[in-house]
């Protein structure tokens, strides 16, 4: 036995004067310190990584039977499910997967809201990460042309003329895009490219940037506060603890629960719906018919219905493209000097929580046929999703003490009369199918958000937000 | 000067000189690479003229043909749905077609065809590329439309609206009307797409 580990130990010796194997360990694992109030939030970093490791896994398997040829693509799937070995496993791990991947995503982009994860010094990691959203937006895009059903086909021509609303170039770049006048084997061909290779390369890039950014400034945590400012005397935090066992152990439990959801999922409703794998996309692609209803997966849909609310192609197309770069803004807009939710004012709470409700809401708008009615819902939500984001530097900035007054007056009372008489009306025309005016969206958006304001300046000038501690508390 | 001083100025011309000359090299490297994703010239070629016997097509029917891998979409239209355009100038974008790139000069007319029982235009809607559905009337309310509907096109993917010569409606999210494309009557029943009156194919 210990002659065993002897010659082990001489191995990894060997190795370590050639190529820094403990010290990378170490930095990353062994004695790369995590704060040690992680909660529930902090299972979908680790997540993530698991997923694009099965997504490349399943990939591969799957390119070895997958034919990038207009008239194969569709018949090769099939054959996947059918005749291949195992073919629908791997098939729906992958189909599944891609919607696993956004759903860990989004959770992981929500906790970065909840505790300010994007705050400095971690803008750049939060900038990276968003970069990783939208490379992996791009994949599963390309992705979902492969099959070649009729959801891939129509999904792929309006995203190629998106880029056709850019002025003056946007059609010779939706033309060089497509490769062909319409969406066709040429630009199934090249999507087969992008997807098998380029971004996968990309995305492999970016994650272990991210991972080494984050490794560089350390975690963030549930309270918001540097464990680097206590550290006993051998330089390490007080309230850190080694990421290797105590979070490996962690995420192990997390893994183990995500893998049964998963494969649940898999064996039970693989198309969960219509919401994973879509109906249409069941019939091969017909390039001279569109579906009666056409909608992207589930994961586009809140930016969908930003698009399709905008009476305007180019004004359409740059709010829905903005409505995702303002992410990246975030870091920069958010003034506020505590970064965890728990000690954050009153404001910040409510904001946040109607953006939840905003991007949720449109994401369901996304999904249904676009009647007059639901496009003004979306507009009315997409009003709110981006005020969340421009008013983020005026609510995060402290200081409101000057509206208390106004309550005492019982002005109050009046103006949330007035509120609730006109949203009632409102939301009653809308869904009783009367088409309203931008005029109407504004103003009601407009009246709420002002008593919204308001009512929060007054809860926030009596109550003194909870004060950040010194140490870390309770995950 | 000695031989151990850095001449910084003389330094600093190179480094600049080798950046300009291999960042033309990049540009210049990466030019085939972006003009390779440009249509091939076997893709180019396949948009021959495709010629159509509309003899079977009966007032108020629609057929589809491929034409440059589009569905181009021939419509007779009967005298109840030419009244319907007529009356339609009020509500459409570009009534009187002014936009030139979206049809031929002998299709710039109040029925955007060279005659007017038939309508020839691009199956593909302005906005995104969707291709709308032919509705002559909202049967059931089974589309997502008021119900004054007059008959014409709607788009599926973003609910744009067409009338039946194809013009765009107002505050619907495509800009432009549908395009006509280059036609021509060989015979009474036969037509060829993709080839102007009198043009060698």
């Amino acid at each position: 036995m210990n002659a065993v580990v002897g010659t082990l130990t001489r191995f990894r010796d060997w190795v370590d004067a050639r190529f820094p194997l403990m010290k990378t360990w170490n930095e990353h694992l062994a004695k790369y310190y995590a704060p040690k109030n992680f909660n529930f939030w902090y299972f979908f970093g680790s997540l993530a990584l698991v997923v694009l490791v099965m997504q490349l896994l399943t990939g591969i398997w799957l390119t070895m039977n997958y034919k990038p040829d207009a008239g194969m693509a569709f018949g090769s799937v099939e054959y996947i499910m059918r005749d291949v070995n195992w073919g629908w496993l791997i098939r729906y791990m992958h189909s599944t997967g891609a919607s696993a991947f956004f759903i860990v995503v989004y959770l992981h982009m929500f906790r970065a809201l909840l505790y300010g994860s994007y705050k400095k010094p971690r803008e750049l990691l939060w900038v990276i990460g968003m970069l990783i959203y939208l490379s992996l937006m791009a994949e599963a895009f390309f992705g979902y042309l492969l099959p070649w059903g009729q959801m891939s086909y129509w999904g792929a021509q309006v995203i190629t003329s998106l880029f056709g609303a850019v002025p003056w170039i946007g059609n010779q770049l939706a033309l060089w895009i497509r490769g062909d006048y319409v969406v066709s084997d040429v630009t199934l061909n090249r999507f087969f490219a992008f997807h098998v290779i380029a971004l996968p390369l990309l995305l492999c890039a970016l994650v272990f940037m991210h991972i080494i950014a984050l490794h560089e400034v350390g975690s963030n945590n549930p309270d918001g506060i540097e464990i680097k400012k206590h550290k006993d005397a051998n330089g390490v935090p007080l309230d850190g603890i080694p990421f290797h066992p105590y979070y490996t152990v962690k995420d192990m439990v997390g893994i183990v629960v995500f893998l049964m959801i998963f494969f649940g999922i898999i064996c039970w409703g693989p198309q969960m719906g219509g919401y994973f794998l879509e109906d249409n996309n069941f019939f091969p692609a017909n390039p001279l018919k569109t579906p009666a209803h056409i909608e992207p997966v589930w994961y586009f849909t809140p930016f969908y219905a930003i698009l399709r609310a905008i009476p305007d192609k180019l004004a359409g197309v740059a709010s829905m493209g903005s409505s995702v770069l303002m992410f990246f803004l975030l870091p920069w807009l958010d003034r506020g000097e505590v970064k965890s939710i728990r000690y954050r004012s009153f404001k910040y709470k409510s904001a946040l929580t109607g953006f939840t409700i905003s991007f949720l809401f449109l994401g369901w708008l996304g999904t249904q046929p676009p009647t007059p009615a639901h496009n003004w819902m979306a507009r009315f939500f997409a009003i709110a999703y981006f005020l969340y984001f421009l008013l983020l530097p005026a609510y995060t900035t402290s200081d409101q003490h000057g509206t208390a007054r106004l309550y005492k007056t019982g002005l109050r009372g009046l103006l949330w009369l007035i509120v609730a008489v006109f949203d009632g009306y409102y939301f009653w025309y809308l869904f009783s199918g009367v088409a309203v005016g931008l005029a109407h969206t504004l103003f009601v958006v407009g009246i709420t958000l002002l008593a919204v304001l308001l009512e929060i300046g007054k809860f926030y000038s009596q109550e003194v937000n909870k004060p950040v501690p010194d140490r870390v508390t309770s995950p | 000067m000695s031989e151990n001083d850095i001449d910084s100025n003389r330094r600093r011309f190179l480094t600049t000189a080798a950046t300009v000359v291999g960042g033309a090299g990049v540009v210049a490297g990466a030019a085939p690479f972006i003009s390779a994703m440009t249509p091939s010239a076997r893709t180019k070629a396949i948009g021959a003229p495709v010629e159509v016997d509309i003899s079977e097509l009966k007032p108020a029917e629609r057929m589809i043909v491929k034409w440059r891998g589009k569905p181009v979409w021939i419509l007779r239209r009967s005298n109840d749905q030419l009244r319907e355009i007529k009356a339609s100038d009020g509500i459409v974008r570009d009534p009187a077609s002014d936009e030139a790139s979206q049809q031929p000069v002998y299709a710039k007319n109040e029925y955007r065809s060279i005659k007017p029982e038939y309508l020839v235009v691009v199956g593909i809607c302005t906005h995104l590329g969707c291709s709308p559905s032919y509705v002559p009337e909202n049967a059931a309310g089974s589309y997502s439309l008021n119900d004054d509907w007059k008959g014409g096109f709607f788009c599926p993917c973003h609910g744009s609206r067409y009338d039946l010569a194809g013009r765009v409606y107002k505050d619907v999210p495509a800009p432009l009307n549908l395009v006509v494309p280059p036609y021509e009557y060989l015979s009474d029943t036969t037509l060829v797409i993709g080839k102007n009156p009198g043009e060698k194919a």
